[in-house]
């Protein structure tokens, strides 16, 4: 019997943005009826190789195999013939379309909608039924949660034939149960012969779920191997191209007084979505209180109201003394005159300005401080390139270029800045949104050492993040927010990944 | 990774816009029966020849200079203030009212006054669309058009009744002998070099360029300036930041508006001493295409309002020679604007593709 030819075959893929070489020469061979991971830091090359993989990019060079078949694939319908589909990480549905509507879009077999729809009826439920993918067919996207959307992803890639899945970053905005189940319905895909490619930056998820493993670093494949013949620090050094310390040493907290104190917080948005519900908790100097959850469940807007760009009702108390909610006193300027401090979840859209050069970044926020004027009415410029030149060298930012534009630095360089110029302030309260979301393992570790330090100073540190892993390691305490409460508080020590999990996706445990 | 190069991005782009503006317009000129190339001696000649002409081109130049700038403060807030017509007109009417109805001892005075007061009138029409942007999220871009239209019958109502000069024109009667601004001509004696007096340009020249420096401080060295840029950069990280939207709204726009009026200082108080109808001819328009291919940078714009001016001055001298209708030169104009604005992208990309395959060879 000759040698089953592989899935999908890649041979000496590479592609050029620029000067920058996104991937170089990189071989892989997927055989068919296996889950094969390909992990890599952010910027690794991943996407890009899955985006020539799906016709989104032209490679510079290489062959693509399919079946064992030379493939060229100039555009998504290309690879759709060639049966694969993609689940993107932000999913390409219309919101306000049912679920059958979303399938059959692109697709449609004739003028009229009707019979198109009563075939994908039909074909949606036996799909279901082989796939354990059950969906309400006439659900408006709207209003189905994350977990479903994916499914209605997955489903949409099998009603086109796909043999070959390639999903990206598929966990990212489920909640551990959730994602337990995307998995469950991955190993029956495997089952029924299918193909499926994972990308994914957590090793938690490679070791879980696949068959093998290809890691990626600056482009390059580095290495492929057996998911069974490796383990987790071995698959970061990979990564990374050095040994990297995946737990977080600190010594137990030692809380001091009240810092921040919070009442019956609750936030009503423009659209009137009630998103924060009487919320009430506290944080001591000297410890942080870590806040799980799924994406938007509120914490976002939690983080606005303390950093003082989003209107609530409540009582927040700040070193005992209170703070206004309402006023027009209440922005971002008060909060920092009173000792906040604040890295927001989304550096992009808040906490950088992508065109300013990384001097005007680290002035941001701050540029009304006294050490950063001259005469009265000008900013001294020189004084501010001084500062964050010293700031990149303390927090060791690549390259330590202060005229640089804040966009031409890495994610993890690009957070350093903005957690250099928050934690240099020496806040009492440092507020944190999504610390190392995008960022390298090893600008990871640098993150999570600043904040530690922080803690040991004695300040207080509100933490909020969507990866559990980094809400064990760091928190003193736990709270979990589900639909805008705070569904019950953990010490890290007395609890797991599946008892938060279950709290997370709003399960009252029997003790909360 | 920047793309290109500054000075590709800044110079040799917009330069070959350019050069392709004129290929097209020498094409246009050629179709209609003329040589072009006598066309653009002509043009030349006609805008930089004689001092004279040179005065028109610049005294051209100011306005612009004093409408483009208007356009780029509010573009760094991310406001596209398509009004600067409307707000040069009323601010005209200000610098008006101003030297008609105070006895300025001397003209010095009077340009403070009068400045002032097209500055005032200016930043007053555009108040009202700003606070409509800030408070209630009206689209400036349709405000200040309607309040452009808005402008011409309140001006044009009083040229032709209440501040209407004796006569037939609707125009307001001329200001005082003594406050006019000195000529060019008379600035440049005191420092010992010839310069024709029968053309336009005038002090208002002078406090053009010092806008020019002003803006610049104001965007690039003060906090206003950091927070208008960090605004019109990103509105959301600018909230986080503690910077008031409104604020940076109302504040970016009454400059622009002022800006625009005090354009008025050089058409109204330099060149006609009195205000009449219809006084803006559009160079509030002209504004847009100066900043825009200015960069939204006050030296950016002090050479495209040079070049408009020579576009202006010299398009006139053109027609005239030519007889070739006045709406050719129109044509030529839209041409550059065109090129040098709504096309930017059609000569960018093809550079940006080219630089990229240089460097890539480089790295080979």
């Amino acid at each position: 019997m000759t040698e089953q030819s592989p899935a999908i075959e890649l041979k000496g893929i590479s592609k050029a943005f620029g000067p920058v070489q996104a991937n170089k020469d990189i071989s892989i061979r997927v055989m068919p009826g296996t889950i094969h991971g390909i992990i890599g830091e952010n910027g690794a090359g991943k996407s890009t190789l899955m985006s020539i993989l799906y016709g989104f990019y032209k490679a510079d060079s290489g062959e693509i195999f399919i079946n064992g078949k030379k493939t060229e694939i100039p555009d998504s319908q290309a690879a759709i013939s060639a049966g694969i589909g993609m689940v993107f990480q932000h999913f390409k549905l219309v919101e306000n379309f049912t679920v059958l509507e979303n399938v059959i879009l692109g697709v449609e077999d004739g003028f009229l909608l009707k019979p198109s729809l009563n075939k994908a009826r039909k074909e949606l439920r036996q799909l279901a039924e082989e796939y354990e993918l059950n969906v309400d067919p006439d659900a408006v996207i709207e209003n189905i949660g994350v977990g479903m959307q994916q499914r209605v992803e997955i489903l949409k890639a099998l009603y086109r034939r796909a043999d070959i899945l390639i999903l990206d970053e598929p966990t990212g905005v489920l909640t551990p149960s959730e994602a337990d189940q995307l998995f469950r319905i991955l190993g029956r895909l495997r089952e029924e012969g299918k193909t499926i490619i994972l990308i994914t930056h957590k090793l938690r998820e490679i070791m879980d779920i696949t068959d093998t493993v290809s890691v990626m670093r600056r482009g390059e494949m580095t290495a492929t191997v057996k998911t069974a013949e490796t383990n987790p620090s071995h698959l970061a050094e990979l990564m990374v191209g050095r040994k990297v310390l995946l737990q977080v040493d600190k010594a137990p907290a030692q809380p001091g007084e009240i810092i921040l104190d919070v009442k019956n917080l609750n936030v009503t948005d423009e659209q009137g979505v009630h998103r924060v519900k009487d919320v009430s908790f506290n944080i001591r100097a000297g410890e942080i209180l870590g806040i799980a959850g799924v994406a938007g469940n509120g914490q976002s807007e939690l983080l606005e109201v303390l950093g003082g760009y989003c209107v609530a009702t409540g009582d927040i108390f700040m070193n005992g003394e209170p703070i206004d909610l309402t006023g027009d006193k209440s922005d971002g300027q008060s909060r920092r005159e009173r000792g906040i401090a604040h890295v927001p979840e989304d550096r992009h859209r808040e906490g950088l300005i992508l065109n300013f050069s990384a001097w005007e970044n680290t002035a941001f926020g701050y540029h009304k401080d006294g050490k950063y004027q001259k005469n009265g009415v000008l900013m001294d410029n020189a004084a501010i390139v001084q500062d964050t030149a010293e700031k990149m060298e303390r927090f060791d930012v690549r390259p330590p270029n202060p005229m640089l534009a804040a966009k031409n630095f890495s994610g993890g360089n690009q957070q350093k800045i903005v957690v250099a110029r928050e934690i240099e302030r020496n806040p009492d309260l440092l507020l944190i949104g999504q610390p190392t979301r995008g960022v390298d393992i090893g600008a990871i570790e640098f993150i999570h050492k600043q904040i530690i330090a922080l803690r040991d100073q004695g300040k207080a540190i509100l933490l909020v993040s969507v990866e559990l892993d980094e809400i064990m390691s760091l928190s003193d305490r736990i709270a979990v927010m589900f639909d805008g409460k705070i569904m019950g508080e953990r010490l890290p020590d007395e609890t797991n990944t599946q008892e938060l999990g279950l709290l997370m996706a709003g399960v009252q445990g029997e003790t909360a | 990774m920047n793309k290109m190069p500054n000075w590709a991005d800044t110079i040799l782009v917009p330069l070959l816009s350019l050069l392709l503006a004129a290929v097209i317009s020498g094409v246009v000129i050629a179709l209609i029966g003329h040589n072009p190339i006598y066309a653009l001696k002509l043009m030349v000649s006609g805008a930089l020849g004689t001092s004279t002409n040179f005065s028109y081109t610049l005294y051209y130049a100011t306005n612009f200079i004093f409408t483009g700038l208007a356009v780029a403060v509010a573009y760094h807030a991310r406001m596209f203030n398509i009004g600067g017509e409307g707000q040069a007109y009323i601010g005209g009417l200000g610098a008006a009212l101003a030297c008609l109805y105070i006895p300025w001892p001397h003209w010095t005075l009077a340009l403070i006054g009068g400045g002032l007061a097209a500055a005032i009138f200016g930043a007053a029409w555009a108040a009202i669309p700003a606070y409509l942007q800030a408070k209630r999220g009206s689209h400036i871009v349709i405000t200040t058009i309607m309040f452009n239209y808005m402008s011409y019958p309140v001006v044009n109502y009083l040229l032709n009744g209440p501040i209407k000069a004796e006569g037939m024109e609707p125009a307001t009667p001329s200001f005082a002998a003594e406050i006019a601004l000195p000529n060019l001509s008379a600035i440049l004696g005191t420092f010992g070099i010839a310069f024709s007096d029968r053309g336009p340009a005038n002090f208002a020249l002078v406090i053009a360029l010092l806008a020019c420096v002003g803006v610049w401080i104001l965007i690039w060295r003060t906090k206003l300036g950091y927070e208008t840029r960090a605004f019109g950069e990103s509105e959301s990280a600018a909230k986080y930041a503690g910077i008031n939207p409104t604020k940076i709204i109302m504040i970016a726009m009454l400059i622009s508006g002022a800006l625009a009026g005090m354009m008025a200082i050089n058409n109204v108080m330099g060149e006609a001493e009195r205000l009449v109808l219809n006084a803006v001819e559009g160079a509030g328009f002209i504004g847009i295409a100066v900043a825009l291919m200015g960069r939204n940078h006050p030296l950016g714009i002090l050479i495209a309002a040079l070049l408009f001016g020579i576009l202006y001055q010299g398009g006139a001298e053109l027609s005239a020679e030519l007889r070739i209708p006045r709406e050719m030169v129109t044509v030529i104009q839209a041409l550059v604007i065109l090129f040098t604005g709504a096309l930017d992208n059609m000569v960018r990309m093809p550079i940006e593709k080219l630089f990229l395959s240089l460097r890539r060879k480089e790295a080979k």
